[in-house]
């Protein structure tokens, strides 16, 4: 209007907008358009809706179709009933136009930098935007808290310098070991957000040098040990609870509170400007906090934080707290460090930091008192069993170790073996294997000394059984015997069990320190009684049998340990775990006895054994059976871990034995008898079996009456009821030497070499030689014995097959495994009961359930009963056997 | 009131021999029915199955056995093994291996939840799916043969010895011993009569013997060759017997059969 006004005279004026159309005369002026009816047309020349919040908001529905009386088309109808499966989902692009995807609506197609890679410098625009909405927001200042919790963007490109090693607070370069820098931040300028990468502030290093001590070197301030600690409470992100009394009191003094830590001596944090004279518990209040019971002035607490207390520029400097953003935990903050620093003098490592926490001091103990004629050398000797073998090694070491070694050998001039006193004398050393003493008799001289020992043995014996009256029948063998015979058996062998340096229980301290004094006593030739106190006290009687038996064993396989071989292996640095090996837990087992009540036809309880078994899931599944254990992952029957190479693992009893006697029984027989042409096939089963157990019931009923016999003076049901009753059972003399050829004869697996691999290979096969020739004579004595009481009672039709068994052994102790195996499940003889199959125990427990007249059923239940006595024992015998 | 039951047919035995099939697989190593009765299986020593008509199996594995629906496969062998195979999801390796036996399984057999092995290490094991539980009977000597009766509450098992045992499933005690016939080397079969009131056992000479399941008492021999019996079986509801012996399978029926071979007809 004012342009028109001045209009025509004035030409320097300028003129605003653009003139209205002069009015014709006559007319009148134009209406507005109203509101509602003012249209706008998009590029495409498509009317724009002014839109309310009703219609849509932007252009809405089909060219502003929503709301007009066409409506609102989707892109596509699809009948449903059809195509049912490939119905399309609809994204928010489909419901819009083209303008919303170009690049300057709202959804742009076009490549944009991502929030992720976009660079942490902020427009600027975008930041006022976000200032202003933040002092307008309900709760005003929230936005920018947010960003300031938020955590920091690192552009693209320093992470990407990150990966290749580079690292804020270093140059990209090799890495350099720099003095921290401790700058006290601008206080007028505030830092929130991220920091710029330190490169730029490197120039205000120096002058802050000065500030720090001299003494004290810093770990590089790139490195970041952010300690990420877990979260474990409930609160808040970054929240750390109220401490009442550094919330209080605690944080006077420092220069600022901090609203996440309770103690914030860190300059410049998060909300750097709230000043600490003002003494604001802003810090734990925050926003919204709340006023705590605690805080004595509660007039400020709902002040409104604006942003005009925060900086908006962003300064060309590092916060100078090192953690970029991190609201790292309190540990790390440099309260301690400053303590730590003042503490610690000397060059901290690249990578570490110090301790928060100093550990506990160690406590120092006293040396000891020396003795006074302590002379601090120390001589190293090696413990080196006497031996023949190892004299070369020997001598090297006592070469090594100087004159030590032979003034040892001086003082315990007493201990010298014969290889030793040898070498003092300067004598050669014999070749071969070191031969027995007995080799340089004649034939007939070893005979006669073996019949001598045998005479001496069997009057040892006589005076030793009717002392020892064992109180429990359960042990599996005759201590006193089996020492004896061990002893004489291993002889000189045992010289060396103990002192090798060669432990069979290495894996158990304990037991192998019993161990070897075990065998030490054993050298030294005392009783078994005595023996016994050696063997763990905590141990059941049955244990400590087992065990004695384990050690004798051991000592006659480890005896030669200090062999040659020994030498040239060391112990395995790492326990393999290979040595453990799965076993069922249960073992069907205990043939004999079940082999026995298979001859008596007690079908039942006595033969049966019931394991517990887990059928896999879908076998259940495929027969239509809910699984037993469901919650079981097991199939098959349960496993245990064992010892792959104990001892016990590869003791056999003594059956092996049993079948060579009866496979030459058997085959004597079969030459008398007409032989059938049969195939061997392992079918193969003796056919007689008839015979043999007609033989059995005759035996049975001589057992009865013999029980009887016995029943009327009380004889002590024990093991060994003494030489009466050795004599009233001649057959026993002979079951106890059978039972002890046994024991030396069968062989041990090769497992068990195996196991113990060490021991020399040729020692052995002397010593068992030896104790075969040993053992020979002794057959025939009690051979005679028995033939000699042949006419007694006692001796029924099986113990006549024994002798002809013991007879017949020396020719037929080599047969091979397999054979013995193929008769393994036959029986021989009278070995009745089910739950004693070692040894002496055969033949009065024969008689005990005999000795109940009653038929059949009634003496299996007394046997059922009796075997639920001694299931334990057999539980220990399960292992031992089947293992 | 439900109908009268019917009498219960007199308990008959096969006692005529109305056919002999030749299988042409050399030995035949077992022979058996299928669940009706209506085909027979043999495993020649050729390590051929043949599925005859008649009335029906495998090779060095020695026994076979499908379970009742016929969706798994057990197998024993001689290396001690069980062997459980999956028909329907065909995979390659069996469902689950039981090695409990100490020597070659000679003889399996399986109820409707239960598998029963016989081994040659002289034990009858029973594997009780419902249960979960494992049983195992010494019998002594190497077990030949085993199966279920009918009513499912004994086990018969056939050994080397030459006897037959009848054993309570649930307690493992023996019910009965029948002896007779020969058996000490070869694998042989035992079977029960289709009304469980007779116990059967091929024999090694040449004949099949008959017991009174309850007396024990020999009942029938029949003479089916010269050479081993390997292997019978009995129908599942007609006294009808195959017996597999030199290479051929005979069919025995009752002697009330009408017309000899009326119901069956050769198959090859």
């Amino acid at each position: 209007m004012a342009a028109d006004s001045s209009d025509g005279e004035e030409e320097d004026l300028v003129n605003y907008g653009t003139a209205l159309q002069p009015l014709q005369e006559g007319e009148r002026i134009k209406k507005p358009v109203p509101l509602q009816e003012q249209t706008v047309k998009d590029a495409k020349g498509r009317y724009q809706r002014f839109h309310g919040a009703f219609t849509g908001g932007f252009s809405a529905g089909y060219f502003n179709t929503v709301g007009t009386k066409e409506g609102w088309t989707p892109s596509a109808f699809i009948s449903s009933r059809q195509k049912r499966a490939d119905r399309t989902v609809l994204g928010p692009e489909d419901f819009m136009d083209e303008e919303d995807l170009s690049e300057f609506g709202i959804a742009p197609k076009d490549i944009t930098t991502t929030d992720d890679f976009a660079s942490k410098a902020k427009d600027r625009i975008k930041e006022k935007a976000r200032q202003i909405a933040g002092v307008v927001a309900a709760i005003p200042g929230t936005s920018a808290l947010d960003d300031l919790i938020g955590p920091s963007k690192i552009t693209i490109g320093v992470e990407l310098l990150r990966k290749m090693g580079w690292k804020e607070g270093q140059g990209v370069g090799p890495r350099v070991k720099r003095k921290p820098r401790r700058q006290k931040p601008d206080p007028e300028v505030k830092i929130y957000g991220c920091a710029l990468p330190p490169g730029l502030s490197e120039g205000s290093e120096d002058e802050e040098d000065e500030y720090q001590p001299e003494n004290v070197t810093f770990a590089p301030k790139d490195v970041m040990p952010v300690d990420l600690t877990p979260k474990e409470n409930v609160h808040g992100l970054g929240y750390k609870g109220l401490d009442p009394s550094q919330a209080l009191f605690g944080a006077s003094g420092r220069e600022h509170l901090n609203l996440f830590a309770a103690d914030s001596e860190d300059p410049s944090n998060l909300i750097g400007d709230v000043r600490n004279n003002r003494r604001r518990k802003l810090g734990i209040t925050g926003q919204a906090f709340g006023v705590g019971a605690l805080e004595e002035e509660d007039d400020d607490i709902y002040a409104t934080e604006t942003l005009s207390k925060y900086d908006t520029v962003l300064k060309d400097e590092e916060p100078g707290d090192g953690l970029y953003g991190w609201t790292a935990p309190k540990e790390y903050r440099s309260k301690k460090r400053s303590e730590t620093e003042v503490k610690y003098i000397g060059k901290i490592l690249d990578g570490f930091s110090l301790a928060s926490k100093p550990s506990a001091p160690n406590k120092i103990y006293l040396p000891p008192d020396l003795p006074r004629n302590y002379r601090p050398v120390h001589y190293f000797r090696p413990v080196i069993a006497a031996g023949n073998e190892n004299y070369h090694l020997q001598k090297v070491l006592e070469e090594s170790t100087g004159k030590l070694g032979s003034d040892a050998t001086q003082q315990s001039r007493h201990a010298l073996n014969a290889s030793q006193r040898r070498e003092q004398l300067g004598e050669t050393v014999l070749k071969g294997p070191a031969p027995s003493v007995l080799e340089y008799l004649s034939e007939k001289d070893r005979e006669r000394l073996k019949e001598v020992k045998q005479a001496s043995e069997q009057q040892m014996k006589a005076k030793m059984l009717p002392q020892q009256p064992r109180n429990s029948r359960f042990q599996p063998a005759s201590p006193d015997d089996a020492s004896h015979k061990w002893q004489m058996l291993l002889g000189g062998q045992l010289a060396n069990a103990g002192s090798s340096d060669f432990k069979p229980f290495a894996r158990d301290p304990e037991k192998q320190r019993r161990y070897e004094s075990f065998v030490k006593s054993l050298k030294q030739g005392e009783k078994v009684d005595t023996l016994e106190r050696y063997l763990d006290p905590n141990m059941t009687e049955w244990e400590r049998g087992r065990e004695q038996e384990e050690f004798f064993r051991a000592a006659m396989f480890y005896k030669s340990s200090n062999s040659a071989l020994a030498s040239r292996f060391t112990r395995a640095k790492y326990e393999d775990d290979a040595d453990k090996v799965e076993v069922p837990r249960d073992q069907e087992n205990d043939i004999d006895d079940k082999e026995s009540a298979v001859k008596m036809k007690m079908f039942g309880k006595l033969t049966r054994d019931k394991f517990e078994w887990h059928p896999e899931k879908l076998l259940c599944k495929r027969f239509n059976v809910p699984d037993p254990y469901p919650e079981s992952s097991i199939v098959g029957l349960p496993k245990v871990k064992r010892d792959k190479y104990s001892v016990f693992n590869f003791l056999t009893l003594s059956e092996p034995t049993t079948s060579v006697t009866q496979d030459t029984n058997e085959r004597k027989q079969e030459n008398n008898s007409v032989s059938k042409p049969k195939k061997p096939s392992r079918w193969d089963i003796s056919d007689k079996e008839k015979e043999k157990k007609d033989s059995i019931s005759e035996f049975i009923s001589l057992a009865r009456s013999k029980a009887d016999l016995l029943q009327k003076p009380p004889v002590p049901t024990t093991e060994e009821s003494g030489t009466k009753a050795a004599e009233t059972l001649p057959s026993e003399a002979d079951n106890e030497n059978k039972d002890q050829e046994q024991e030396e004869e069968s062989r041990p697996s090769m497992d068990l070499f195996k196991a113990i691999f060490v021991s020399s290979s040729d020692e052995k096969s002397s010593s068992e030689e030896e104790s075969d020739e040993e053992q020979q004579p002794s057959t025939s004595v009690v051979d005679s014995e028995t033939t000699g009481q042949a006419g007694l009672p006692g001796s029924s039709s099986s113990n006549i097959q024994d002798s002809v068994a013991v007879k017949a052994e020396p020719g037929v102790s080599s047969l091979p495994a397999s054979k013995q195996e193929q008769n393994n499940a036959e029986e021989f003889g009278p070995k009745l009961p089910p739950s004693f199959s070692s040894g002496s125990t055969w033949q009065q427990e024969t008689v005990v359930p005999a000795s109940s007249p009653g038929p059949g059923r009634k003496e299996k239940h007394k046997k059922s009963r009796e075997k639920h006595k001694t299931k334990r024992d057999h539980k220990h015998k399960k292992e031992k056997v089947l293992n | 009131m439900a109908f009268p039951r019917p009498r219960p047919a007199r308990p008959e035995l096969p006692r005529k021999h109305v056919r002999t099939i030749e299988c042409g697989q050399g030995a035949v190593r077992a022979v058996r029915f299928n669940v009706d009765g209506n085909y027979c299986l043999t495993c020649g020593s050729d390590k051929t199955l043949k599925l005859t008509h008649p009335m029906c199996l495998l090779q060095k594995v020695n026994c076979v056995q499908f379970n009742e629906e016929a969706t798994i496969i057990v197998s024993g062998s001689i290396d001690s093994t069980v062997r459980c195979w999956d028909c329907r999801s065909r995979r390659p390796d069996p469902v689950q291996v039981l090695d409990e036996a100490k020597d070659g399984i000679s003889s399996l057999k399986l109820s409707a939840s239960e598998i029963l092995t016989g081994s040659v290490d002289g034990r009858v094991r029973r594997y009780d799916l419902r249960a979960g539980q494992l049983y195992s009977d010494y019998v002594g000597s190497p077990i030949t043969s085993v199966c279920f009766s009918k009513d499912g509450q004994c086990v018969l098992a056939a050994s080397l010895d030459s006897t037959l045992r009848l054993l309570d499933k649930e307690t493992g005690e023996m019910l009965g011993e029948y002896t007779g016939h020969r058996s000490t080397s070869y694998r042989l079969d035992c079977v029960l009569s289709e009304q469980d009131t007779h116990v059967g056992s091929a024999s090694e000479d040449g004949n099949v013997y008959f017991w009174d399941l309850v007396e024990g008492s020999l009942a029938l021999t029949l003479p089916v060759g010269r050479g081993v019996v390997q292997s019978i079986a009995f129908h599942p509801t007609l006294p009808c017997l195959l017996a597999a012996t030199e290479g051929c399978v005979q069919l025995w029926r009752e002697d009330t059969l009408p017309a000899p071979g009326g119901v069956l007809s050769t198959p090859e």
